[in-house]
């Protein structure tokens, strides 16, 4: 914090006040995110426990074998053998199958998992030739999940990055407190989807259920079908070319173009209208106010 | 938390009991409080039902030798409120010192017969059913499979319940399923809280019915009974019921055909289902159907404010 006192800062206009507390106040809206960390860091960041893991080296795993922590240690320690490429079998619903992974790593699950699954990675590529259950990709951080069928409520609860795909319709609360990412469902979404949602983009290929986007603070929700009702603060934006060229980019890369394109998509952001939110942290609003 | 699950064959009958028995024992990290099922065998004559019902509970069996003379007592008074209403013993079976199934032949009154029976000290009614047969206890689903001989048992449908007690105690009572007193064959289970519960027992016992418990899952079991007795059918009465009822929850209702499913407004409570030409099966969570199809399947989540009913 800057070295001034209290009698200073009352006097100071507010603009200047925040300047001189070290704070900013730039505006955080749609997609003009701020560079956080520092551009000369290499692209690809690596925890510094990471196993080296080679993508040629491919190993299997049969999830009867094990029960859920179990598993997870065998992949780790397959990891550790620097296995880059693993097929997981006969997950069976199991839950929190291949959570907590922080490196690279590509992840084949044959079958069909439980909740929590690939929650809190960083980094790894996942794809579930199945179903998952509640809150899959909860909180990863980047890398992609690819689901082949339906998938459950709260889908990608929390994301901060990634891609996270689902080719089959997905439940209730999708994308709940979105901080970052792309969420893309092939099919319908249920009720609440985005809510709460502060960052990133979430597309609907089919319907969305109601109260779409509600309390929203940021972040854009594109949907092809029906939406049967927006939530409170969740408006209808005008769809860009820019939007139209990155929706047709990213369909295609998952295989989910629609064959009428995406002109017909309904784009929905924030209308901003929550005052309770705004970019200082509590401790330094106390300072201000 | 608690895990509820429900399967129904179509146009015939299965090992239901085994079947349920393999999906509630994976649901168990649900609730390990009680287990129970709400099983539909093959219906029986015309004028015959079976009564499921308890005389004591469960924890009352660590009283002591004593307990004993008090079960053989309010045993004996079962069987003389049996005699007085003429009803035809066809067989019985204590599948527990504290539990009986009653195999009966009565063409009389059966909501006297049954509040007649309740009168009697410790005798709670499980279940009257021309199919129904309702089984409940401590314990997980192993557990009470094995104590009640479920794995044996064949019939066309079954919902079940595995409870993680919050809101009242850890006993029989208070386990799922519920049945519908008086009201022959219709059982619930359910997974949630209803929060306007107070309000709506308040109503459903001025117009005449009775609790047996301080379980908000009992509501729904009476008011379904309610509204299906008053001739709705059960689609309507449970698209009524996410109307009437606040609070968040999933539930499963079984009569002597049909098996059918309600959300909330809000899908707040899970369902996962499964449905083919001949078997639809539903649970909290995927793992359960999982447990009885092991090959790879299609499931899916039920959305907020769906109701489905399937036919036997």
């Amino acid at each position: 914090m800057a070295n001034v006192s209290d009698d200073e800062l009352k006097a100071m206009t507010q603009e200047e006040r925040v300047t001189a507390l070290g704070m900013r106040t730039d505006q955080l809206a749609g997609r003009a995110m701020r560079v956080e960390f520092d551009p000369d860091e290499e692209e690809r960041f690596e925890y510094p426990w990471a196993p080296q893991v080679d993508f040629n080296k491919r190993g299997e795993i049969d999830a009867d074998d094990f029960d859920t922590t179990g598993l997870n240690r065998q992949i780790r320690a397959m990891m550790a053998e620097g296995y880059g490429t693993i097929v997981l079998k006969n997950p069976r619903g199991k839950h929190s199958v291949g959570v907590g992974i922080l490196t690279r790593l590509n992840l084949i699950i044959e079958g069909s998992c439980g909740y929590f699954a690939v929650g809190l990675i960083d980094g790894v590529n996942v794809r579930v030739n199945g179903r998952v259950g509640w809150s899959c990709g909860e909180n990863m951080m980047a890398g992609t999940i690819v689901v082949e069928k339906n998938a459950g409520s709260t889908f990608g609860a929390a994301i901060r990055g990634g891609d996270l795909v689902c080719k089959g319709s997905v439940g209730s609360r999708t994308g709940i407190d979105q901080k970052g990412g792309t969420i893309i469902v092939g099919g319908d979404t249920g009720a609440l989807s985005g809510f709460m949602m502060q960052r990133g983009r979430m597309v609907v290929c089919g319907n969305a259920g109601k109260n779409l986007g509600d309390s929203m603070y940021d972040g854009t929700i594109f949907v092809g079908g029906k939406i049967q009702s927006c939530g409170v603060d969740a408006v209808e934006a005008e769809l860009t070319d820019l939007d139209k060229a990155w929706l047709t980019r990213k369909l295609t890369q998952y295989d989910l173009l629609p064959a009428k394109g995406v002109d017909h998509f309904t784009k929905i952001v924030a209308g901003k209208q929550l005052w309770n939110y705004d970019n200082l942290e509590p401790n330094e609003k106390k300072l201000i106010l | 938390m608690c895990g509820i699950a429900g399967l129904i064959h179509r146009g015939k009958s299965s090992a239901v009991g085994a079947e349920m028995t393999s999906m509630l024992q994976a649901l168990k990290h649900r609730g390990p409080d009680s287990t129970g099922y709400a099983v539909y065998g093959a219906p029986l004559k015309q004028g015959e039902c079976i009564i499921r019902l308890k005389v004591a509970e469960a924890e009352d069996m660590e009283k002591g030798r004593g307990i004993y003379q008090v079960l053989e007592e309010r045993k004996a008074a079962v069987d003389k409120v049996l005699a007085e209403h003429k009803v035809k013993v066809k067989s019985k079976h204590e599948a527990t010192p504290y539990a009986m199934r009653i195999e009966i032949a009565f063409d009389g009154d059966m909501a006297d017969l049954a509040a007649h029976l309740e009168e009697q000290e410790g005798v709670e009614i499980l279940s009257i059913g021309n199919g129904l047969e309702l089984i409940k206890d401590l314990g997980d689903a192993r557990d009470v499979a094995g104590a009640y001989a479920l794995e044996n048992f064949k019939g066309t449908h079954s919902i079940g319940h595995t409870r993680m007690a919050t809101e009242s105690d850890v006993d029989i009572r208070s386990a799922h399923p519920y049945w519908a007193f008086p009201y022959n064959d219709v059982s619930v289970v359910h997974n949630g809280q209803i929060t306007n519960y107070w309000i709506m027992r308040r109503e459903m016992e001025r117009l005449g019915h009775r609790f047996q418990s301080n379980c908000d899952s009992e509501l729904l079991a009476v008011y379904v009974a309610h509204y299906i007795t008053a001739g709705k059918t059960l689609e309507e009465t449970l698209r009524q019921s996410i109307q009437d009822i606040d609070g968040v929850f999933t539930y499963l209702v079984a009569t002597k055909d049909e098996l059918g499913m309600a959300k909330d407004t809000m899908a707040a409570k899970p369902l996962v289902l499964y449905e083919s030409d001949d078997l639809i099966a539903m649970a909290s969570e995927d793992v359960a159907i999982r447990a009885i199809l092991p090959h790879e399947i299609e499931t899916s989540d039920p959305y907020d404010e769906e109701v489905r009913v399937w036919q036997t």
